[in-house]
């Protein structure tokens, strides 16, 4: 189950990385939904004043919408490293896509507290390597094939 | 933010038992870090961290057994002694209301997590190693004591302003 902050986050991402709004194609295939899902998900972020969609052109996040994904990438950015550095967890992306809905940013601060995130998170989030930039971790496709 | 997510399985209960424990960990060796560094003796606030300190080391056993039951490892206490003890330099409070605020976060903290843990195990018709009443009944009861331990901590923030 993808939930609004997963939505927020990829739609984020995507705008970051194109530059101008996100295709709705795209948002789904990032979070592995049908275009139907995505279409309805980005229907109630547009009525919660988070996003506004545009035919033909795609979904862009409004200021609010901004906030609340940096954020919930934020707290994805906790989870993974404290995964990888306290638990030594080695299925680590997936760990933390199951676990990024169930904590809450507020238990996300308290275990931010003792692993070394660095100053300029969430930026140096990388989407391709789905995880934190300065993090020393496999990419996807080797992960994948391990 | 509340939870939107249920607990679907023993792997996904275990580990966020596991983050439990990691908060309680982190909640006991802060407050005992904080009654070692006061900047002035205060006889109140250090019975305060102690007791907050105990409670902590209660609750973390409690997970265990519920964690032992899972199959699953805790995280040893002085991992996390550690961890605290390396980054406290800079996360430290300067004052008596920033350590009162601070305890307030953990107490805070960990009501917040035993409260969406119980919303998304409720949510769940999943069937776990443990018995789901016994567990439910368990996390309801830490709950409770973080309840009271939030306000216990606020009426001395307030009784100091």
């Amino acid at each position: 189950m993808n939930t609004a902050d997963q939505y927020l986050k990829a739609i984020y991402l995507i705008q970051q990385e194109d530059n101008s709004p996100a295709a709705t194609g795209r948002v789904a295939e990032m979070l592995d939904v049908s275009p139907a899902s995505a279409n309805e998900m980005i229907g109630k972020l547009e009525s919660r004043g988070l996003a506004e969609h545009e035919k033909y052109k795609g979904v862009s996040l409004t200021d609010d919408g901004i906030v609340q994904a940096r954020d919930a990438l934020q707290t994805y950015c906790i989870i993974e490293r404290f995964l990888i550095n306290v638990l030594d967890v080695e299925e680590f992306r997936a760990e933390a896509r199951e676990l990024e809905s169930v904590i809450d940013g507020t238990v996300a601060e308290r275990l931010d507290t003792i692993i070394d995130r660095k100053s300029e998170c969430p930026d140096c989030f990388d989407p391709e390597l789905d995880a934190c930039g300065c993090l020393d971790v496999e990419p996807l496709e080797e992960a994948a094939a391990d | 933010m509340s939870l939107k997510q249920r607990v679907e399985s023993d792997q996904q209960l275990a580990r966020l038992l596991q983050i439990g424990i990691v908060l309680e960990e982190v909640a006991e060796a802060r407050a005992n870090n904080h009654r070692e560094s006061l900047p002035e003796p205060d006889a109140e606030l250090e019975s305060l961290l102690a007791e907050a300190a105990e409670q902590s080391a209660a609750h973390r056993d409690q997970l265990e057994t519920l964690i032992a039951g899972l199959a699953a490892d805790s995280i040893p206490f002085d991992e996390i002694d550690a961890l605290v003890e390396a980054s406290y330099g800079q996360t430290k409070p300067e004052d008596f209301d920033g350590v009162l605020y601070d305890q307030l976060c953990n107490e805070e903290t960990a009501y917040k997590f035993y409260d969406d843990l119980i919303e998304a195990i409720d949510a769940s018709e999943a069937t776990f190693s443990v018995d789901r009443e016994h567990l439910l009944s368990v996390l309801r009861e830490l709950r409770e004591t973080e309840h009271d331990a939030v306000e216990t901590v606020t009426s001395v923030m307030e009784e100091r302003e």
